[in-house]
């Protein structure tokens, strides 16, 4: 279709949403029995499977070994089949190496890593449906499989991105948030965020796209953060759901037992 | 609030994809109408009536419209009459619209913004309005299917319990959406069904355009005059296998059947002719072109033809003439012929109505102004009241048995002859914004009485105790430029630019910004100044006045007195201008020797300082080019006009010319530097060696030769090019020259490689426009540029995003070319009013030798003419002409006219139509019995009713000074 626009004139995106609504979030705990966490998580069209190791004795590469905290090792791999164009390589590339880098750093930083001295944790995420913001969403689903492994965190890590909609009939340009594969292709601004929303704290930020002005980065940076911290709501919501539905199993399984 | 929807779409990118696309519904958007108590309205989007007015005779109860794309795109003059109300566009149908003419839906939005009652029900997000597509369905019967759903749910929703219901008519003018919802039990209509029922509006039917849907419903048994057009299928296959071509069609403005399509990868542009080579195509039509066998090719005819007489009916005129001066042509070029359309350029025309043949009659034949556009059939039932009216007509469809486009009336501009109805024809061929300045702009401008500040003072040097004057002129009011100069101790001079400092005033963003950047640049007309900006500021706050505190910025070398340049700096300052003068006046000061104060120093200094740096620019190959582009200098006693403007220049006049050349080319260095990729520049491409070749032809008879290889070359022959008994000789040859040239041009340096940045005129390697921001907005975005790299000013987003900026040098050139040709055509129109009732003889040049008539450039009026040697069909001359292809003459006798002859002429204003009143060109000298006229004593003081405004009331057109400008 001929000249799609990131925000039209009566204030809808391509999709249908308004500029401060996210993509519909589903997502499920506990989908694998051989991890010690995983998650399944759906942002949109964007579908990614995160899986937790750890934290374990570190085997190989025992030089990367820390005395004082546990060495977290992340890897991001898209499925063949995740874009409308079937990739080579699934993971690997320069692209996913960069992704590995900054994932390594957000649970660095948001994981009680000191309560694992000489230990190991591994991530696994696998894109199985790319439809932007894969990133966020990756992150979005490591934070559920983490916990979902009982590792503590300081805090839900929550991912979000933001864009900026040029201005039109001389309003200011809107920010929107959560961007989905259609508005990245469309250009513009792509700014990712990752935020400790109730430690009020930021534990990555990345730019990319076109340039951005100095002045707009404001409204688009805080544009995530809320998105962010309305994401840390949806997962909050999932996970005392997941906790309850567990207790709730214990109790008919431990009933069960006793009867 | 959310459901989610996913629906699935193929495109085509080589390989199939399967692409899958969110699509939410949503239960927030309302209906837009106060009669609805069920939404939840913002109070912004309640625009609908409560009970909305009855217009309709047939349809006399209250009901909102709902409008089918064709209805936007083809009847958008009927509703920009705002008749129609309470109207409902549905997004299905803006997208439509959007994909089919941006144009279309840019008037549509301001229909919209102008809040008349339109509302933009979101149709395709409502959960209760969207419309999944059926397999096999095609997306133009699912959009209508979504539209009729649209009317339905509007219908619903718009019942109260209590049974009162407000209706939603349905227009469409396609009869298969219109049977399919008539069928739903939908009010259903087309336009003009509903417009005839407005008893009070009977107007609007002549508004009412005839596009047919129903293909070939005329189903007319005559023989169709035109071929078929291929289908776009075809075409499409047809370009990739190479079979055709595409490309834009230029009607030429000489010969009615005649045009070329500039075809993208081909040096020469392929000839059309005749009406069924042309095939129904517009000027400025995009077209798909099948190439003739090389047999069949031909050659540009050399006649020159108009569309002469009534309306033959639908028959094919005589096209012999063209054919046969096709056969005789000797280089033949590729020709072809029009095979379809790909996307007409139709655009509103301005002109006359010619009258039916009986009284009462509604069809009627509009001939418009602009001589490349066909006549256009047209319905009105107010021929009487338009007879003598300049009127404006669109264009609606042009079927394969009719001679002429369909077409309807849009509005009438007054009465023709009336100074300010042709003015505002002229505005209108050539597209330039003259409305008044909005609220929002005039409020963007400072609060009268300004001052400088403290704030002013602080950022900026003062430089109010320097001797600085400005030089224009006369009668201008809005000097951009300053200039200072004094001798250093060292020997060396110290030289300074002042230009007004505009972007002060205008800020990026701003409305006033906005509209700067749309009119682009002043337009000059010969009775009328066109601002790019508010008075306030191009004529007071901006303007460099004498003896006034005023903001500029600045560019100052140190120049050696051999005119080298040792440094240059930039910076804001304020100036104080002891003197503005004319050029006149600053001539006298220079050649007065005992005049010897700071200014007069000062000016010598400059003058001298100028002649170096003209050598220097000339000695490199810089081109002098000649225009007549003559400046109507009429006496407000006698009407005589006063001189012939294509005068020498003074020195003086050089002088300021040499040193804004000298700063744009700082400039434009600078802020390359800094900014490489989205620095604003203006290039002058070399023109390709095949433009000289009639030029250098006709040359080549006269004995001269012209070397076009390299600049340097050009310029030396063109000053050889010299005769000493035909004086104006050289002259002719510049004013040739020039037409040779391909236009300059603004551009953002990111988007063309370096080695194109050349300014082949200047003969320098980077050139920008810095020196008149008053009338240019290209100067003010260099302004801009270069108040960031000095650190004067901050970045604005836009300024660094280089396709925005190329845009708007898109913008900017298109500005530019439409501002020339709209003060040619001033200077041609008061030329005619010139004439009214007056013969004249005058002495005038043979620009071009054709074989049935020879053009003739006057330069006392930079008027251009034909006369027309051949006889015209039915008429016999007592004398023939033979033409020489070779070279290039006409013979009678024994008289020969070469090109560049001087001939006398005698013109006269032939008024025997009253609606397209020409001016006729006679052979005075030398003379041919039998076909020359005798000389006309000039006329005596007999009273005329002339109306050209007098040189003192003629505001501020400062004309050697555009000249020289205008064309760099």
């Amino acid at each position: 279709m001929a000249g799609l626009q990131l925000l039209s004139e009566y204030g809808l995106r391509v999709d249908g949403r308004r500029p401060n609504e996210l993509r519909q979030i589903r997502c499920k705990m506990g989908v694998f029995s051989q991890p010690d966490g995983s998650a399944y998580l759906e942002q949109g069209n964007t579908k990614v499977l995160a899986a937790v190791y750890g934290p374990h004795e570190v085997r190989l590469n025992r030089s990367k070994t820390h005395h004082d905290r546990a060495y977290i090792n992340c890897q991001f791999s898209m499925a063949v089949f995740s874009t409308s164009e079937r990739k080579r390589r699934p993971r690997g590339d320069r692209k996913s190496q960069e992704m590995d880098m900054n994932l390594n750093q957000i649970f660095e930083s948001a994981i009680r890593t000191e309560l694992y001295p000489r230990s190991r944790i591994d991530i696994y995420l696998e894109v199985l449906q790319a439809d932007g913001s894969n990133f966020s969403a990756c992150v979005n689903a490591a934070t559920l499989a983490l916990i979902d492994a009982g590792i503590p965190l300081k805090d839900y890590v929550c991912s979000c991105t933001s864009t900026l909609a040029p201005s039109q009939g001389g309003a200011p340009p809107t920010p929107m948030v959560d961007v989905n594969h259609v508005e990245e292709t469309l250009g513009g601004p792509g700014l990712s965020m990752s935020t400790l929303p109730r430690l009020d704290s930021v534990v990555h930020l990345e730019l990319s796209g076109t340039r951005l002005h100095l002045s707009h980065i404001d409204p688009v940076a805080e544009k995530a953060a809320t998105g962010a911290a309305d994401i840390m709501a949806v997962l909050d919501k999932a996970v005392r759901g997941h906790v309850a539905q567990c207790l709730h199993a214990r109790e008919v399984s431990g009933q069960g037992a006793d009867a | 609030m959310k459901t989610s929807k996913v629906f699935v779409k193929k495109t085509k990118r080589g390989t199939i994809l399967k692409i899958v696309r969110e699509h939410y519904l949503r239960t927030d958007l309302t209906c837009g109408s106060y009669f609805c108590k069920k939404c939840f309205h913002a109070p912004k989007d309640l625009i609908l009536d409560e009970v909305p007015e009855i217009l309709s005779s047939t349809y006399n109860f209250h009901h909102y419209l709902l409008l089918d794309t064709n209805i936007i795109l083809d009847q958008m003059d009927i509703l920009e009459t705002k008749v129609l109300s309470n109207i409902i566009l549905l997004q299905t149908v803006l997208e439509e619209v959007r994909n089919r003419s941006s144009s279309i839906y840019k008037r549509t939005l301001d229909l919209v913004g102008n809040k008349n009652k339109y509302y933009t029900f979101v149709n395709e997000h409502h959960r209760e309005t969207h419309v999944e597509s059926k397999d096999c369905e095609s997306s133009n019967d699912r959009n209508d299917r979504a539209i009729r759903r649209a009317v339905e749910w509007y219908n619903e929703h718009l019942t109260t319990p209590g049974g009162v219901s407000l209706k939603v008519i349905l227009l469409t003018d396609d009869r298969n959406n219109r049977d399919l919802a008539i069928a739903q039990g939908l009010i259903a209509l087309s336009m003009k069904d509903y417009v005839q029922t407005l008893e009070k509006h009977p107007f609007l039917l002549d508004k009412l355009s005839h596009k047919s849907y129903d293909a070939d419903a005329d189903g007319k048994l005559r023989a169709p005059l035109f071929p078929a057009h291929l289908s776009a299928e075809q075409v499409h296959i047809g370009i990739k296998n190479g079979k055709l071509l595409q490309g834009v069609f230029y009607a030429s403005r000489d010969n009615f059947l005649e045009g070329t399509v500039n075809v993208d990868g081909m040096d020469k542009s392929v000839l059309l002719q005749g009406h069924e080579g042309l095939n129904r195509a517009v000027d400025g039509d995009h077209v798909a072109v099948e190439m003739l066998p090389e047999t069949q090719w031909s050659a540009p005819s050399e006649v020159v033809m108009q569309d002469e007489g009534g309306d033959p009916g639908d028959v094919n005129p005589d096209e012999e003439q063209v054919l046969e001066s096709a056969v005789n042509g000797k280089e033949r070029t590729p020709t072809g012929k029009v095979v379809a359309i790909i996307r007409r350029n139709w655009r509103q025309y301005c002109g006359v109505i010619q009258l039916g043949f009986y009284q009462g009659a509604i069809n009627h034949i509009f001939v418009p102004a602009e001589r490349k556009i066909p006549k256009i059939r047209i319905e009105t039932r107010q021929a009487d009241v338009l007879a003598n009216q300049r009127i404006i007509v669109a264009i609606d469809s042009w079927s394969r048995y009719s001679r002429y486009p369909k077409g309807h009336f849009v509005r009438a501009l007054g009465e023709i002859g009336d100074k300010d109805t042709e003015n505002e024809v002229l505005l209108l061929e050539h597209d330039i914004p003259h409305t008044k300045f909005s609220d929002a702009v005039l409020a963007c401008l400072p609060k009268m009485p300004w001052a400088i500040t403290k704030e002013d003072e602080d950022c900026r040097v003062d430089l109010r105790n320097v001797c600085i004057c400005s030089v224009d002129p006369p009668g201008c009011t809005d000097i951009d430029d300053a200039l200072h100069c004094f001798q250093l101790p060292n020997g060396n001079y110290e030289v300074g630019v002042h230009i007004a400092d505009v972007s002060h005033f205008i800020r990026p963003g701003t409305a006033l910004d906005k509209e700067a950047s749309r009119r682009g640049t002043t337009v000059y007309l010969t009775d009328k100044r066109l601002d790019m900006v508010p008075e306030l500021l191009s004529s007071n706050l901006c303007s460099l006045r004498g003896q006034e505190e005023r903001l500029s910025f600045s560019c100052i070398w140190e120049l050696t007195p051999d005119a080298q340049i040792l440094s240059t700096r930039f910076h804001k300052s304020i100036i104080c201008s002891k003197k503005a003068m004319t050029y006149e006046e600053a001539q006298l000061i220079i050649d007065d020797s005992s005049q010897n104060d700071d200014l007069a120093l000062g000016l010598r200094g400059l003058n001298n300082l100028a002649k170096k740096l003209k050598k220097q620019r000339t000695d490199n190959g810089a081109l002098v080019l000649a225009s007549p582009e003559v400046r109507f200098h009429v006496d407000s006693e006698t009407h005589e006009p006063l001189e012939v403007v294509v005068k020498k220049l003074r020195d003086t006049n050089s002088m300021v010319e040499e040193f804004m050349l000298l700063a744009n080319i700082s400039v434009a260095t600078r802020i390359l530097a800094e900014f490489p990729e989205c620095a604003i520049l203006r290039r002058h491409p070399t023109p390709p060696i095949s433009n000289f070749e009639p030029l250098m032809r006709s040359l080549k008879t006269q004995g001269f030769d012209l070397d076009v290889t390299t600049g340097k070359g050009f310029s030396d022959s063109l000053d050889k090019a010299v005769k000493p008994e035909n004086p104006f000789f050289n002259n002719m040859v510049r004013i040739l020259a020039t037409r040779c040239m391909l236009q300059a041009v603004y551009f953002c340096s990111g988007m063309i490689q370096p080695d194109e940045y050349k300014h082949y005129g200047l003969a320098v390697p980077i050139y920008t426009h810095f020196t008149s921001p008053i009338r240019r907005y290209a100067d003010i975005m260099v302004h801009r540029l270069l108040a960031v790299c000095i650190g004067a000013d901050h970045m604005s987003p836009e300024m660094l995003d280089k396709n925005f900026s190329n845009q708007v040098c898109k913008n900017l050139n298109y500005r530019n070319r439409m501002a020339q040709y709209a003060g040619r055509a001033s200077v041609a129109l008061h030329t005619h009013l010139f004439f009214r009732n007056k013969i004249q003889d005058e002495q005038g040049y043979i620009l071009y030798v054709r074989k049935n008539a020879l053009l003739i450039l006057i330069p006392k009026y930079g008027l251009e003419g034909t006369v027309y040697v051949a006889p015209k069909k039915g008429e016999v001359l007592p004398v023939t002409f033979v033409y020489d292809e070779e070279q290039q003459t006409q013979t009678c006798g024994s008289v020969v006219f070469n090109p560049f002859d001087p001939v006398k002429v005698q013109l006269s204003l032939d008024q025997s139509d009253r609606q397209r009143e020409k001016l006729v060109f006679k052979l005075v000298e030398p003379v041919i019995p039998g076909f020359s006229v005798p000389s006309v004593e000039l006329p005596t003081e007999e009273p005329m009713e002339v109306e050209i405004v007098s040189e003192k009331a003629r505001p501020a057109a400062p004309p050697a000074k555009r000249t020289k400008k205008g064309k760099r």
